[in-house]
């Protein structure tokens, strides 16, 4: 099997990673620099194009797999973990990334999503969060924000928001992460980590439609204030965040977190809440999911990267094992079954 | 009861009888006992003759309780043996069951040889050496009923015999006792002189070869591997659990030695879109459900033809619409089948008529999907797929190979191009410099690109329908039975073919001009099938559902057939398709 970690097999440069497709996406939109970046991953590792299998389901990110110049599936609302399945479990050699966004992937594909998660498969998905509809006009999505007026929800909308990076933990994802699409270091860094990953690998991009929901994230990309409103997570690190590197994390009463000051109240770095990726528990991992903007620094990076089973690898070894069990297959006999007569 | 009903098929299928099986049982998993909603019956016809059916009435019925009694009694005929077990006819199960007074006692019973035996008391007494608990004791009545059906029918122990070591060779409580009750029951029958008959029948004239028992599920299942086998290929399965449909997944995944892949999915779409991967990763991959889950796959099927991706889809058909009657069966998805999905989305269908046929159906499906690069959908229905039959075995080397081919030169590669059955390439992904991208949205001819051009659309939605009417070219043409051409032609498909058959060869003994065409290949239809259907004066479709092939011929052949319908969740009875004939041949419409 081709381990996703293997060294550079190819030397290409990114744009060897595209196709001639002309791109369609408006003028400004976050999906160029996640391309882009993807591209880069692509040439940083020395990944084969050959191997590289990309499917999506639909909406304005599921166009990707047409602006790559590897193999891909542009496949049904909602499906492409499915799809992704059955292709990983027919194909374990290949490398396969899902590309869905918020509506494709949480409301329409949510199951599929779940179970991709709980199977631990060894898929990345990479989930645009732009927090609207795009590609049907601006209605409102999972991720969208209470009382939002878009225009489907024109008085506001009444549905709680989703947090994909905790619906991933709480599946036990083995990989889950947050970067943002402005933010190319991070974001390089995070698609390398997630291709590094044996098993399932889930990136939530925080991702601008400047069409429909422009500045959603602002807080987290705009230089001036993004060091207040972010906290960048590494493993083994304090959670320590602000323009002066200042502030901090740590836990307070009822496993609540609070947001500290250094120096203030006697506070110190050993105060802090310390990151652990490697924790077998999800349990670190889902209550820094939950920070929230404004109230808290929204966290990026990596929650939690964890060694668990994989269902593909699995199925393998049930085969091999009764392979070796029960002998070479014989189909004439299987057909006979357990019982037949003869007539003459 | 379908655990008894299945041994008495084996014993019956060893001692070479021609048999048919009607297995009949509840939604329900534990339906409350004694109702009769929670009969469940086990019914088999067999011969020293070739049968088609499972007949329309018996000529033995066990009741092991007045629920069965009262839902079958209207089967049997008259001065048949009607077995009783007599300790059930109590009076809250009397009452349970509708009855105000016993029937036992009364003139309901009278034209009936009937036999009252204590059963459960009898099974009670015989287990008592091996020390079961009583209720355990007491379950065991059914192998008492079973002794006795093998004595009346001269049928072998051994099989069940062999069966039980198998099954309960763990509890060798259970097995001892099981075995003392079916002993007992055998017994019973051999020394009490409650019966003046017996039954020898002789091993039936068929076809020489090797035979076995197969259930229709178990057929579809071999089919699809020996498909995949035949091709030098791996099969995967995608399912989602569905009655009747289930005994798919649940045979298939015992065949991991042969490198079978079954995925058990986490919804039907699920299931449909994994197959779709594992097509495209060169798998032959299959996914199997009934009505409802088709339903759900619809949209992910129509990706499927889209993509042009090779796979088989079995429907096992239920009564519908919605949930319907799961353990009942029906003809109603065949629109569904042939034209369920958005936009103009053909794909051959085909249908089995029996359970070993399931085998060839699902195997010819295979050949299909992969030569002309498309899902063709196989539909059964819960009669096939739970029924059984003898099944002459075909010999592997007698089957024909199927061709598969993954190699195009890169210079040259085009997704969308063409072969001779307008075919497109099934490169994989992997594969060195064939690198594309395909999706749901329209492709560009050849290139395969994304293309919202008004003509490339118009050609394309032609293109694919053009390659699925191809199909017409690689299936055999349509065979009769009896004349090709005279007053009446009966039109069937998929399941109801012996009970069709036997009603037409009922009416051609007694002179009648009609014959029958019984298709398997329900889209595209066999190229001479016009041609036959105006051979005849009239044609008459009877089908378990308010008449879908009868529109689709009427709609492709202009021809004015008639329909004979029933959706009652069960077979048609020979002789109702016979007095229907009758009367068509006499003039009524």
């Amino acid at each position: 099997m081709a381990a996703t970690t293997s060294a550079p097999t190819v030397s290409l440069q990114p744009k060897d990673y595209g196709s001639s497709q002309e791109i369609r996406w408006c003028p400004g939109c976050g999906n160029y620099s996640i391309l882009t970046q993807l591209k880069k991953v692509c040439s940083n590792l020395g990944k084969d194009p050959d191997k590289l299998v990309f499917v999506s389901g639909i909406g304005c990110s599921s166009r990707l797999p047409y602006y790559m110049g590897t193999y891909g599936v542009h496949s049904i609302h909602g499906r492409a973990p499915a799809l992704a399945t059955g292709l990983r479990l027919a194909r374990p050699d290949l490398e396969i990334w899902v590309i869905t966004g918020d509506g494709d992937g949480l409301s329409i594909g949510g199951n599929h999503l779940l179970h991709a998660f709980r199977r631990n498969l060894n898929i990345k998905i990479i989930m645009f969060n732009n927090r609207i509809y795009g590609l049907t006009k601006g209605q409102v999505s999972p991720t969208s924000e209470m009382n939002k007026k878009t225009i489907s929800t024109p008085y506001g909308s009444i549905g709680a928001m989703i947090n994909p990076c905790s619906v991933a933990i709480g599946c036990e994802a083995t990989f889950v992460a947050r970067t943002v699409d402005m933010i190319p270091a991070h974001l390089q860094k995070t698609l390398e980590r997630a291709a590094a990953h044996r098993g399932v690998a889930f990136v939530e991009v925080y991702q601008n439609c400047n069409i429909f929901n422009d500045g959603a994230f602002k807080y987290s990309t705009d230089r001036e204030i993004r060091e207040d409103h972010v906290v960048e997570l590494e493993h083994g690190k304090a959670l320590i965040f602000g323009k002066d590197q200042t502030k901090g994390l740590r836990i307070g009463r009822n496993y609540c977190p609070e947001v500290v000051t250094l120096g203030e109240n006697g506070m110190s770095i050993y105060d802090l809440l310390i990151h652990d990726e490697r924790a077998s528990s999800p349990a670190l991992a889902f209550l820094l999911s939950r920070l929230r903007h404004p109230d808290y620094p929204e966290p990026i990076g990596v929650f939690r990267a964890v060694k668990s089973p994989i269902y593909n690898d699995l199925i393998e070894e049930q085969i091999r094992r009764l392979t070796q069990e029960r002998g070479a297959p014989d189909m004439q006999k299987l057909m006979y079954g357990p019982e037949t007569w003869e007539v003459n | 009861m379908q655990l008894v009903g299945t041994q008495f098929t084996d014993a019956t299928a060893i001692v070479g009888n021609d048999l048919v099986t009607l297995p009949d049982y509840p939604a329900e998993i534990r339906a409350p006992a004694g109702s009769l909603a929670g009969v469940s019956g086990f019914q088999i016809n067999f011969a020293s003759t070739e049968v088609y059916t499972p007949g329309d009435t018996v000529q033995t019925l066990v009741a092991m309780n007045p629920a069965a009694l009262k839902v079958n009694l209207a089967d049997l005929d008259h001065g048949g043996h009607l077995i009783l077990n007599i300790d059930a006819f109590t009076p809250t199960a009397l009452k349970h069951a509708g009855y105000e007074a016993d029937p036992t006692d009364d003139q309901e019973l009278q034209g009936y040889h009937v036999h009252k035996v204590p059963m459960t008391k009898l099974t009670i007494e015989a287990v008592k050496d091996a020390g079961l608990k009583p209720k355990e004791a007491e379950r065991c009545k059914n192998f008492f009923a079973l002794g006795l059906a093998f004595w009346l029918y001269d049928r072998p122990l051994d099989a069940t015999l062999k069966w039980l070591d198998q099954k309960f060779g763990a509890r060798p409580q259970i097995r001892q006792a099981n075995e003392l009750a079916l002993r007992a029951g055998f017994n019973y029958g051999n020394t009490t002189e409650m019966f003046q008959v017996h039954y020898r029948v002789r091993p039936a004239r068929v076809p020489p070869g090797t035979y076995r028992k197969i259930r229709g599920n178990d057929a579809t299942s071999l089919g699809l591997m020996a498909a995949a086998w035949q091709a030098g290929q791996k099969l995967f399965y995608a399912s989602y659990p569905i009655t009747p449909a289930s005994d798919i997944l649940h045979e298939l995944v015992k065949h991991k030695n042969f490198g079978v892949k079954v995925f058990q999915a986490e919804d039907e779409i699920a299931a449909m879109c994994a197959a779709i991967g594992a097509a495209y990763g060169g798998a032959f991959a299959a996914t199997g459900t009934s009505g409802p889950g088709m339903a759900l796959k619809g949209e992910a099927i129509g990706l499927a033809v889209m993509l042009e991706l090779p796979m088989v889809i079995v429907n096992v058909q239920r009564g519908g619409p919605s949930t319907g009657l799961p353990t009942k069966t029906e003809q109603a998805d065949l629109f569904q089948a042939v034209l369920g999905r958005n936009g103009e989305c053909p794909l051959p269908v085909l249908a089995a008529s029996s359970p070993g046929d399931c085998f060839a159906t699902a195997f010819e499906a295979f050949q299909i999907a992969v030569r002309y690069m498309t899902p063709v959908v196989v539909l059964t229905d819960g009669y096939v797929a739970n029924g059984s039959e003898p099944w002459r075995v075909p010999r592997i080397e007698d089957l024909p190979r199927i061709a598969v081919n993954h190699e195009f030169p890169p210079e040259t590669f085009q997704p969308y191009a063409r072969d001779e059955n307008l075919a497109r390439p099934w490169a994989l992904p992997g594969t060195p410099g064939l690198a594309h991208r395909i999706g749901g949205l329209e492709k560009e001819h050849i290139t395969g690109k994304v293309s919202y051009d008004p003509a490339n659309h118009d050609f394309m939605v032609r293109l694919r329908d053009a390659k699925v009417a191809k199909v017409a070219d690689m299936i055999p043409e349509q065979t009769l039975i009896g004349d090709e051409s005279g007053d009446l032609l009966v039109v069937s498909w998929g399941g109801t073919y012996g009970t069709i058959r036997s009603a037409v060869e009922r009416v051609r003994d007694k002179g009648g001009s009609v014959s029958h065409c019984h298709l398997r290949h329900m889209h595209p239809m066999p190229r001479n099938l016009g041609k036959i259907l105006k051979s005849f004066r009239k044609i008459l479709v009877p089908e378990l559902n308010l008449g879908q092939l009868c529109l689709l011929l009427r709609g492709r052949y202009l021809v004015d057939a008639i329909g004979f319908n029933k959706v009652q969740g069960k077979p048609f009875a020979v002789a109702e398709v016979a007095a229907r004939i009758d009367q068509i041949l006499n003039g009524g419409d």
